[in-house]
């Protein structure tokens, strides 16, 4: 009657719960905006959002068979799907299908395995390739299709959607716009004011999600309301959604209130570009933000001071990416530095005086 | 405002699924039959094992001294029935390893026959120095599981003039219902136990009296002990009964002192230091048999449960049962096992085999099928913190893992590895399903053995150099006396020749 041996100290039971769950829920509750932004955008927003994820998986096999390991079970474990999926939701919507695959190769190959697989990456993986794609292919990283929803007379059906996906957009100045953030950074730049700009912007569409931007990060509702299920399902923390949109919110709020003009306000930088996306999903990160809640609350914060200063006074009207992965890089050093107490000993790691009575 | 600020926080800690409806709600089974053989470990207590006094093929009756306790932190072993000594030998003891340690083989006659007892008809009218004397000298220890020597904290407690007595009832381990059913049962025998502990630790000196409150500390989920156990308490003023939240590991004790008393124990220090010492239910109970009856340990509950067991229950048994009677007597399918453990899910050892005997420390025996076996599948860490947020000591298991896989002992020690009380809440939260339990008793381990091997090769060195030394200096003494030599022989001739030049 032998049993077992392997571990021979507890915990012999566990909690219900495994890597593949976490990934699983994170893209359930991603659904919602992105099947959105599939609609809003149609059938070339599916084909980028199918190649960009199959790519994704494909490299991510491709890279475990090269260490000469099984690669079924890692694929399964989904990171490399939510990895894909993250990437693609932030992509202009039109984009050819070469920028998916350009940008899950960098997500997959460099932002992730070179390190050393799952759990071991610096910078989170989709933003990195983001940013990467941005500054290699600025011009199409920046062309944002106006919404066409799906089965609408004038957008493009399935046919004519592979086109644009392979073979490129041909009446560009028809089909595209500018988006809400890099709208006002242009007229900005002619010194025209902020009430003038903002005569044709509507809050509500933005907050819905019915306008120009990144294929499933337009609509603030939808991600809004995945985060804070995310939360509630214990996914993910309060600490770094809430200190990033609460850092954005008030030092916006305050650029506002002294010059209305040409400070945009808090409630449209909340509501527009990558905030909510960044603020639930991406920031949110396990193996690229601290450990300790009040680790996450500087993070957090820092994010959000970043964001606002590349919006503000930086060349790019968006700067969530470029400010998740500069914290990133601080998150060694705030793990470093704020650490829990352990029981016993001051926050040194001195054990504690006994107290005298 | 003020008082939300002020109420004692529980940090860290997890809320395991459990599994106790199976055997609360079912009375203590005293019935459990005379082993023919019971197989009795020398060392069932931290500290020295107990040195045997007697021979083989002595009889023995129940009760009887069978090892005396040797130095200062170890505890004797009595005869849990009478009957005659078999053999006194290395047999496996109740530990993953299942290594050999020395063990008592007592068969027993059925007779079940007591020594004589003697009994203090007033035991309040005793001094409390004599108090833990008899509670040393009945072998208890505590029976939550640490086994740390009763006496000893007791007169720590007398030296340390400590105020609040904090009798853990919280049982938080999943399974185990042993001391919830014995609240239930014998609340008077522990208020009892209690109120002679609090005897044992009175501090007679005039000057420095402190007079010591009791606080009997049971979880929520325990509506019933704590019924019982306030009844019983009723009449004593200095005994206070309290419900506290349901969170594992709550039974931790310095998690239980900092929650009741809001004090938290310096590392490196005894929680008698602060004024506060603790002791378990099980461990009253047996300080009430042995002083009112002046019977000593000699078994104790034990929760057999688990999904392979078709009759779980809370039952006494004979130290020294061999834990595959238990299971005849419960019925476990042997085919469904996949692990058997010793104490609780979160922090028991899990067993190699049931030819082993129940002691001490043995507050459950668990018999789990593989679906309530945590999967043992482990993927990569991907940092999400879960085991950060529910230690309760503060550490950061992950950190701590990495450095022990890349042999970073030091670095380990460094950020708290002597901190970890192994309750295992890291791992049960693990999403990648990581012993990390299992790599910090390693560690601890392995930091130990390099220690002590670092300490060996030291003495060599020093060896070494005093031979060296030795020798040298040997050296030069002879270099010193042929030198002496070839100057006297000089001397010698030069006398020689100046006697020949005068002559």
């Amino acid at each position: 009657m032998m049993v077992h041996m392997k571990p021979s100290s507890g915990a012999h039971v566990g909690a219900n719960n495994s890597v593949s769950h976490i990934m699983w829920q994170v893209m359930l509750a991603l659904s919602p905006a992105t099947a959105f932004g599939l609609l809003c955008f149609g059938w070339p927003a599916i084909n980028l959002f199918i190649i960009t994820v199959l790519s994704a998986v494909v490299f991510e096999a491709f890279c475990v068979r090269l260490k000469g390991r099984a690669a079924k079970p890692v694929i399964m474990d989904g990171s490399a799907v939510l990895t894909g999926w993250l990437l693609a939701i932030t992509l202009p919507p039109w984009a050819p299908w070469w920028i998916g695959v350009v940008g899950s190769g960098l997500a997959i190959i460099l932002g992730k395995q070179v390190y050393g697989g799952l759990g071991q990456n610096l910078f989170n993986p989709a933003m990195l390739a983001r940013v990467a794609l941005l500054i290699s292919f600025p011009i199409e990283m920046t062309i944002w299709a106006n919404v066409s929803p799906l089965f609408f007379s004038h957008s493009p059906g399935l046919i004519e959607s592979w086109h644009i996906t392979f073979l490129g957009l041909d009446n560009i100045d028809a089909s595209t716009g500018a988006t809400t953030l890099g709208f006002i950074k242009a007229e900005f730049s002619q010194n025209h004011l902020l009430t003038d700009i903002l005569k044709d912007y509507s809050g509500f569409l933005n907050f819905i999600g019915g306008t120009r931007g990144s294929l499933g990060e337009t609509s603030t509702l939808l991600l809004g309301l995945g985060g804070i299920w995310l939360i509630r399902q214990n996914i993910i923390q309060w600490q770094i959604p809430v200190s990033l949109l609460l850092t954005v919110a008030l030092l916006s709020g305050f650029f506002h209130f002294a010059d209305s003009e040409h400070y945009v306000s808090s409630l449209l930088h909340l509501n527009s570009g990558a905030m909510m996306c960044v603020a639930f999903f991406i920031a949110t990160d396990y193996v690229t933000s601290p450990n300790t809640p009040t680790g996450q609350l500087v993070f957090g914060a820092g994010c959000g001071l970043l964001i606002f200063v590349i919006r503000t006074w930086g060349a790019y009207p968006e700067g969530a990416g470029f400010a998740v992965l500069l914290m990133n890089s601080a998150t060694p050093l705030i793990d470093y530095y704020i650490k829990p107490r352990i029981y016993g000993r001051d926050r040194k790691g001195k054990p504690l005086e006994i107290p005298k009575s | 405002m003020l008082s939300f600020f002020k109420t004692p926080r529980i940090r860290g800690g997890v809320h395991a699924e459990e599994h106790k409806t199976a055997t609360a709600a079912l009375p203590i089974v005293s019935n459990f039959p005379l082993p023919k053989k019971l197989y009795i470990p020398l060392q069932q207590h931290v500290g020295k094992p107990a040195e045997p006094i007697i021979m083989v093929g002595e009889k023995v009756l129940k009760g009887q001294l069978l090892a005396y306790s040797q130095g200062l932190i170890s505890a004797p072993v009595h005869a849990p029935s009478s009957g005659i000594i078999v053999d006194v030998n290395d047999y496996p003891a109740p530990h993953p390893s299942a290594l050999p340690i020395r063990t008592i083989v007592l068969e027993t006659d059925g007779m079940d026959e007591w020594m004589e007892t003697q009994v203090a008809p007033d035991p309040f009218k005793l001094n409390p120095e004599e108090i833990s004397f008899r509670v040393g000298a009945a072998g208890i220890v505590g029976l939550g599981g640490a086994t740390f020597p009763t006496a000893v904290k007791l007169n720590m407690g007398r030296e340390n003039h400590v105020d609040t007595l904090i009798i853990n009832g919280s049982e938080c381990e999943p399974y185990l219902c042993c001391d919830d059913r014995l609240m239930q049962e014998r609340a008077e025998q522990i208020i009892d136990g209690v109120r002679l502990m609090l005897r044992g630790m009175e501090n007679t000196d005039a000057i420095n009296r402190v007079s010591t409150n009791a606080v009997v500390a049971i979880e929520d989920n325990k509506p019933q002990a704590y019924v019982a156990m306030r009844a019983a308490a009723e009449p004593y003023a200095q005994i206070k009964v309290i419900q506290i939240p349901t969170r594992y590991p709550m039974g931790w004790d310095r998690q239980l002192i900092r929650y009741v008393t809001g004090k938290e124990v310096p590392v490196g220090c005894r929680s008698s230091e602060i004024g506060v010492t603790i002791h378990n239910v099980g461990t009253a109970y047996a300080v009430h048999k042995a002083i009112r009856y002046g019977q000593p340990l000699l078994g104790r509950v034990v929760t057999v449960a688990g999904g392979a067991v078709k009759r779980p229950m809370n039952v006494e048994v004979l130290f020294g049962t061999l834990i595959s009677e238990l299971f005849d007597f419960c019925e476990v399918n042997k085919e469904e096992i996949a692990r058997i453990i010793m104490g609780g899910p979160m922090m028991g050892d899990s067993l190699p085999h049931a030819g082993l005997p129940t002691v001490k420390a043995t507050s459950g025996i668990l018999a789990l099928t593989q679906s309530e076996l945590k999967n043992t599948d482990e993927q990569p860490c991907i940092r999400c913190a879960s085991c950060v947020s529910v230690c309760p000591a503060g550490l950061r298991p992950l950190d701590m893992a990495n450095n022990i896989r890349i042999n970073q002992l030091d670095a380990a020690v460094d950020i708290g590895l002597k901190d970890c009380i192994s309750c295992g809440c890291c791992s049960y939260i693990c999403p990648s399903n990581i012993p990390l339990v299992q790599h910090f008793k390693y560690a601890s381990g392995e930091v130990v053995a390099r220690q002590q091997a670092q300490h060996k090769s030291e003495q060599t060195k020093k060896l070494i150099d005093a031979r060296n030394a030795r020798m040298e200096r040997i050296a030069q003494q002879q270099r010193e006396e042929e030198l002496a030599r070839i100057a006297a022989k000089a001397e010698r001739e030069r006398l020689k020749a100046e006697q020949e030049a005068l002559v």
